[in-house]
């Protein structure tokens, strides 16, 4: 099996797949991305706090004009993970038809290969698919 | 209490794409029209506020200066995305304000031409491809479309989906008639980029690009300047009756940034500092939403409009479905007209411009001096602009005695 790493630093690949966020120390508020202070209360520590993978869309977009090399169609979506957080993520293994999905939807999380470098890294990305 | 300020002058280009002009070109010739309409010469400024996004590090303010004249005052170059426009009236708003001059001039521009899809930009090629972590999220490699858009179409429809999910009668049908309108509208403005009407199924019909937003539910990139010349009450009490008459007093000039929500890192809001604007301006003038006659608010998508009649009081809490299915932001229904212009839907976004176009379409008709597009006994009216990252200006103008 080819060597593999997560697309972006807050996705865990080890043993079941999911988010890590930093929860400010003070008021609780997640973030992604590596912190100065909270955006939210200026709080200086961190603590990781992995998130469940299961949720709900509270948003979506049905892609048609993408980035060049996307393919297209695609689901973009913003989803409410469920006990805390949230998360822009494509939801995958459904026809991508606003006849089919739905707002308010349960999803649960995913991964897949989004690429390979030239020594055959895989980069592991995250996305979400219908629940049931 | 603070003076008031006034706008004294106001001109716009068309916007359209303009091959055989700079930038320069544009924003020379809106801040000439400006000043001749407002009776004044580069000599009477100073102070200038120049809003550009895409040009910001050219020193665009000193350059059109060289071209119209370089009287040494101070310049303000200033970006906020789509609320640069904005900024640049603020600024100058400010300096008057501050007492630091009593005269000034605020330019937007925007040289686009066929930019397509916006967003924060894609990724870079290394010449060997080797996965490393970078940046704030330790990407090994572009996002975009793979963990969801980030591009403007899509960041804008998931904003208009969530109003959805958390309020009833809202879908494609409704975010369509706001193109519906803007473009119908639009048919009466010649300084708008598209003059065409579409009927509602043609919209729902057309090319999707994001869904909900098909092709005329998105705005256009083009090009053109508009410039407004500011004053203080007092200096506009020496200047000519005929100025005075024309002049429009500045009942409000907010600037926000976005606060701190639980999924702002992830969707861009746009509602909080929209509503935090809209709080301080009206309080400011000392009016309320009923109370305007017209307001250019920010359709950079027909998602977006629909949005802000709620972040804006145009409607009832999660009415804004409502709202445009009862027609009341049309012209010719009673009350509020919202985009007479066309909005960005079809009048266009130059993003530098836009947010001193909203300022000059709303002086103008106040002014009385509309054309074709004039809502009758329009007397106050107000000019929106958000810019993602984020940023909103709103102005409140209002038409009044010096």
């Amino acid at each position: 099996m080819a060597q593999q790493i997560p697309m972006v630093d807050y996705l865990v690949l080890d043993g079941d797949p999911h988010l890590v966020a930093h929860e400010c120390a003070n008021c609780g508020a997640l973030f992604f991305d590596r912190r100065n202070a909270c955006a939210h209360c200026s709080g200086i520590k961190f603590v990781p706090r992995d998130l469940k993978t299961t949720g709900v869309v509270r948003s979506f977009s049905i892609i048609y004009q993408a980035a060049p090399g996307v393919p297209v169609p695609y689901v973009s979506s913003l989803v409410d993970i469920d006990g805390g957080g949230a998360i822009k993520a494509n939801i995958l293994n459904i026809d991508p038809d606003p006849a089919t999905v739905a707002l308010g939807m349960k999803v649960k999380m995913t991964t897949f290969v989004s690429g390979t470098d030239d020594e055959g890294t895989e980069a592991v990305a995250f996305a979400f698919e219908p629940a049931n | 209490m603070a003076e008031n300020i006034w706008v004294l002058g106001a001109a716009m280009t068309k916007i359209t794409r303009y091959p055989d002009q700079d930038v320069i070109d544009l924003a020379a010739t809106a801040s000439i029209e400006a000043l001749a309409d407002a009776g004044v010469t580069m000599a009477d400024m100073q102070v200038m506020g120049m809003g550009n996004m895409f040009q910001a590090m050219a020193g665009l303010g000193q350059s059109v200066q060289q071209q119209i004249g370089q009287t040494g005052i101070p310049v303000y170059n200033v970006v906020n995305a789509c609320a640069t426009g904005a900024t640049a009236v603020r600024t100058v708003h400010l300096s008057i304000l501050a007492g630091e001059a009593d005269m000034g001039i605020a330019v937007g521009c925007e040289q686009m031409g066929k930019m397509g899809l916006l967003g924060p930009g894609g990724q870079s090629k290394a010449e060997k491809h080797v996965y490393a972590p970078t940046g704030r999220y330790g990407s090994v490699m572009g996002a975009e479309g793979i963990l969801g858009t980030t591009l403007m179409p899509g960041v804008f429809a998931q904003a208009g989906q969530e109003y959805a999910y958390e309020n009833g009668g809202v879908g494609f049908e409704q975010f369509a008639k706001v193109a519906e309108k803007n473009h119908a509208h639009s048919v009466l403005n010649p300084l708008a980029q598209y003059q065409k009407k579409f009927s509602l199924e043609e919209i729902m019909n057309a090319r999707m690009v994001a869904y909900p937003n098909t092709l005329p539910m998105c705005c256009p990139t083009g090009d053109g300047a508009a410039a407004v010349v500011l004053v203080s009450e007092s200096k506009l009490k020496t200047l000519s009756l005929e100025q005075q008459r024309r002049a429009v007093k500045i009942s409000a000039s907010v600037l926000t940034s976005d606060p701190w929500v639980e999924r702002g890192q992830v969707q861009p809001d746009v509602n909080t500092l929209t509503r935090n604007a809209a709080k301080v301006a009206y309080e400011k003038a000392g009016i309320g939403p009923k109370d305007l006659d017209l307001v250019e608010l920010h359709d950079c998508f027909a998602t977006a409009e629909l949005l802000h009649y709620d972040n804006l009081g145009l409607c009832e809490p999660g009415g804004a479905g409502a709202f445009i299915d009862s027609g009341a932001p049309w012209r010719d229904s009673p009350g509020v007209t919202v985009n007479a212009s066309g909005g960005l839907l079809s009048k266009g976004h130059p993003i530098g411009m836009t947010g001193v176009a909203g300022v000059f379409e709303i002086t103008t008709q106040l002014r009385g001096e509309a054309g074709d597009r004039q809502i009758e006994g329009a007397t106050v009216g107000m000019a929106h602009v958000i810019g993602l990252g984020s940023s909103c200006g709103i102005h409140i103008l209002e038409k009044s005695a010096a």
